[in-house]
């Protein structure tokens, strides 16, 4: 049985529609994770999960138990806000034991349960420290503690990682990956974030204006991104997505773009007469576009580099291509800088071709 | 010629030494980035150059003139901040045509510039709106705007790009670079984003506490950072270290991190001479780590998978050998199971090695 059920769940707010229509489940340890930007609902569903917002309609059903008429501290759930709430006044010790202390347990039972607590999220050290002095780190593990004391069914995480700066977050992504294997335990994770949800989670909904567009695990949503607005969302730098029509000329496929043409034979199966006469967008990954100083390939297209970013070990390359602007990201290559030639080669078994009107997938 | 030189600049507030000796030279039309964690002094060393702070001790040049005595309304220096103040009963346009109001332009000369800022800037759509309905990307623009209009000589962003969202983040980072040279500022960008530093940057200053640890083109504190730091800070995922010492053994010379090693022979002419009797870091970036399903004839060293995390184009694997945990990245297509058994390989060439006492390298890492 599912550890949580969400059914047709809508949510109006006036007359303005924050969620629309929304269903999924989340399986014993599995970490599910609500993706999408700023005001596409994903707050409002974990709200209504934790019992502090009332949905409009559709069910929450808890360990196949629905749980919409019971107030927020009776549905077993661990929230952790975005700053912790970490009460700044008591020791760490006092912050893990504050639920279980509502819960009337015996000092020693508490004592017990505390303990066992802290050891899981590893802070056994630091229990009588006053938590005015805790690192970032160490905050988010008393807050996620102080959840986990109470053996809630189900934890829920919002936006843990936001408000940090870009090297903590880094670390603190991989800290909380491995307490999520410790732990164990059934998640939702809300975030905007989507290198934190495509590391974390076991699998993402990627939300926009209140509807779910697409949910799978990361590779699924990274390799096959059904709708233009998931390709756009999912990976750094943005999908490479240009305006192109497909013409046949006798048994040859090929995309025409800019002052362009892509030869995608070997697609026209896939493609199974669904592209022809249609406005059509190409997409394809900045990595599958290679590049070269020499014309190695017979089909490599000639594109002028107008910027270089370095990122790490790789370049992030943007290139002006038949009147196209393109990204590719490779490793850095000798001597190509702003205003070089090179030669781009388009990796045809990772293109993808979407139906411009209805911003569908076709291959 | 518009180019900034600092000189030993110290500043103290309190009994905390924000700055301590900075020195630095930033030639005309570069686009210069500071990057350092939150408060390694950054936005002050920011206020210096703009006049807004005055140093206790060191010199500031604009161009060729020392300008410590200079107001920063006379230095012909803007200045965005990271949360920028606009007026919110004025519009776009309002907010935009205020510095040329001041300086007495005329009427249609304001007109003109405001709208030719505003189309380079593509906000256009903003100048008859007042800020309270602007996005936080369209805030920035507006403000940036505002300090373009004056067409200052130095232009100086503080964390420019942090209150956006990942993927506007990305965008506009391109858009100001782009700006930069169209413009041919000189621009002065403030950062804790090691990507963002490397991927605008000419060169790049890391601070740390006050001080500048080394300063240098994105590839050059990439591929040879001076210092520990420097070489934690860049880079993502972070650079592994492991504590070592450098024995020889035969006639060869190994860095010998107990749980594996690296043999150093090839590359014994540049290591430093005080290396052989100290305590050291070996350092490796997780790209540079190769993993195996069997043992290579050559050097390898069994471990354990303890993690992977999904990046979508690569992944990154963390392996535990012995009592360290190596975080390695390979491609999409290969999968790892947790608890899965491996074999790793260090790419001897890239392997930078660091003084554990000092943090400063002991060993030169040039791989351009």
């Amino acid at each position: 049985m599912p550890k949580l059920v969400v059914r047709n769940l809508r949510k109006l707010f006036g007359t303005f529609e924050a969620v629309k229509n929304v269903s999924f489940q989340v399986e014993e340890k599995e970490t599910l994770c609500l993706l999408g930007p700023s005001g596409c609902g994903k707050t409002t569903i974990l709200r209504i999960i934790a019992g502090l917002e009332v949905p409009t309609s559709g069910e929450v059903l808890l360990d196949g138990v629905l749980v919409n008429d019971l107030p927020p501290q009776r549905r077993q759930i661990g929230l952790v806000f975005q700053d912790y709430a970490i009460f700044p006044h008591l020791s760490v010790f006092e912050n893990i034991a504050y639920g279980l202390r509502v819960r009337k347990l015996s000092e020693a039972e508490l004592t017990r349960k505390v303990r066992e607590t802290a050891s899981l999220v590893d802070v056994q050290s630091i229990l009588d420290a006053p938590t005015k002095k805790l690192g970032l780190s160490e905050m988010q593990r008393v807050a996620i503690g102080r959840s986990l004391a109470l053996d809630p069914k189900l934890l829920l995480l919002d936006e843990p990682l936001s408000n940090i700066d870009a090297k903590a977050r880094e670390r603190m992504r991989t800290e909380l990956g491995k307490l999520q294997k410790d732990i164990g335990i059934a998640t939702v994770y809300v975030t905007h974030d989507q290198l934190e949800a495509m590391t974390l989670a076991d699998r993402i909904a990627v939300m926009r204006d209140g509807l779910i567009e697409q949910m799978g695990t990361t590779s699924e949503i990274y390799d096959n991104p059904k709708t233009l607005f998931v390709a756009n969302f999912i990976g750094s730098p943005s999908m490479n997505l240009i305006d192109c029509e497909l013409v046949y000329n006798r048994e040859e496929a090929v995309l025409k773009f800019g002052d362009l043409a892509l030869d995608v034979t070997e697609l026209t199966q896939r493609i199974e007469g669904k592209g022809e006469g249609r406005e059509l967008v190409l997409g394809v990954r900045a990595e599958d576009l290679s590049l070269d100083a020499k014309k190695t390939n017979p089909v490599a297209i000639e594109a002028e580099v107008q910027l270089a970013e370095p990122v790490g070990a790789k370049s992030i390359y943007h290139l002006k291509m038949g009147g196209v602007s393109l990204l590719a990201k490779g490793y850095g290559m000798p001597n190509i800088d702003a205003g070089s030639k090179v030669w781009a080669t388009f990796n045809i078994d990772k293109v993808h071709l979407f139906d411009k009107k209805t911003e569908h997938a076709i291959v | 010629m518009v180019g900034v030189r600092l000189v030993n600049v110290s500043k103290k507030a309190g009994k905390r030494q924000i700055l301590k000796n900075v020195s630095l030279e930033i030639p005309d039309k570069e686009l210069f980035v500071i990057a350092g964690p939150p408060g390694a002094g950054r936005t002050t060393l920011l206020k210096v150059i703009a006049g807004l702070i005055s140093p206790d001790a060191g010199e500031v040049y604009i161009g060729n003139q020392m300008v410590n005595t200079v107001p920063p309304s006379d230095r012909d220096v803007g200045m965005v901040f990271e949360t920028p103040p606009v007026y919110p009963n004025r519009t776009g346009f309002q907010n935009i045509a205020f510095p040329l109001e001041i300086k007495k332009v005329s009427d249609s000369q304001i007109k003109e510039q405001v709208q030719k800022v505003a189309e380079f800037l593509q906000i256009t759509h903003l100048l008859d709106r007042k800020p309270a309905t602007y996005s936080g990307g369209e805030l920035q623009r507006v403000a940036l705007a505002r300090v373009l209009v004056r067409k200052p000589r130095l232009l100086l962003l503080d964390e420019p790009l942090k209150n956006l969202d990942a993927k506007i983040r990305e965008r506009t980072r391109v858009e100001l670079k782009r700006l930069q040279r169209e413009f041919g500022m000189t621009m002065v960008f403030s950062t804790h984003d090691q990507l963002e530093a490397t991927a605008v940057g000419d060169r790049i200053a890391v601070m740390k506490e006050g001080m500048i640890e080394q300063i240098g083109a994105p590839k050059e504190v990439y591929n040879s950072p001076k210092t520990v730091f420097v070489a934690r800070f860049i880079g993502s995922p972070t650079m592994n270290l492991a504590e070592c010492t450098l024995k020889r053994k035969d006639d060869r010379l190994v860095l010998d991190a107990s749980d594996f090693n690296v043999d150093m022979t090839m590359r014994a002419h540049e290591m430093d001479r005080e290396a052989m009797s100290q305590e050291l870091l070996l350092g490796v970036r997780p790209e540079d780590i190769v993993l195996l399903d069997s043992p290579a004839n050559t050097k390898s060293f069994e471990g354990e998978v303890e993690l992977t995390e999904n990046f979508g184009d690569e992944r990154v694997v963390t392996v535990r050998v012995g009592k360290v945990s190596l975080n390695c990245l390979t491609g999409k297509d290969r999968v790892f199971k947790y608890g899965q058994k491996l074999h790793v390989k260090f790419k001897e060439e890239k392997v930078h090695v660091f003084h554990k006492q000092t943090g400063i390298a002991a060993c030169v890492t040039s791989q351009m």
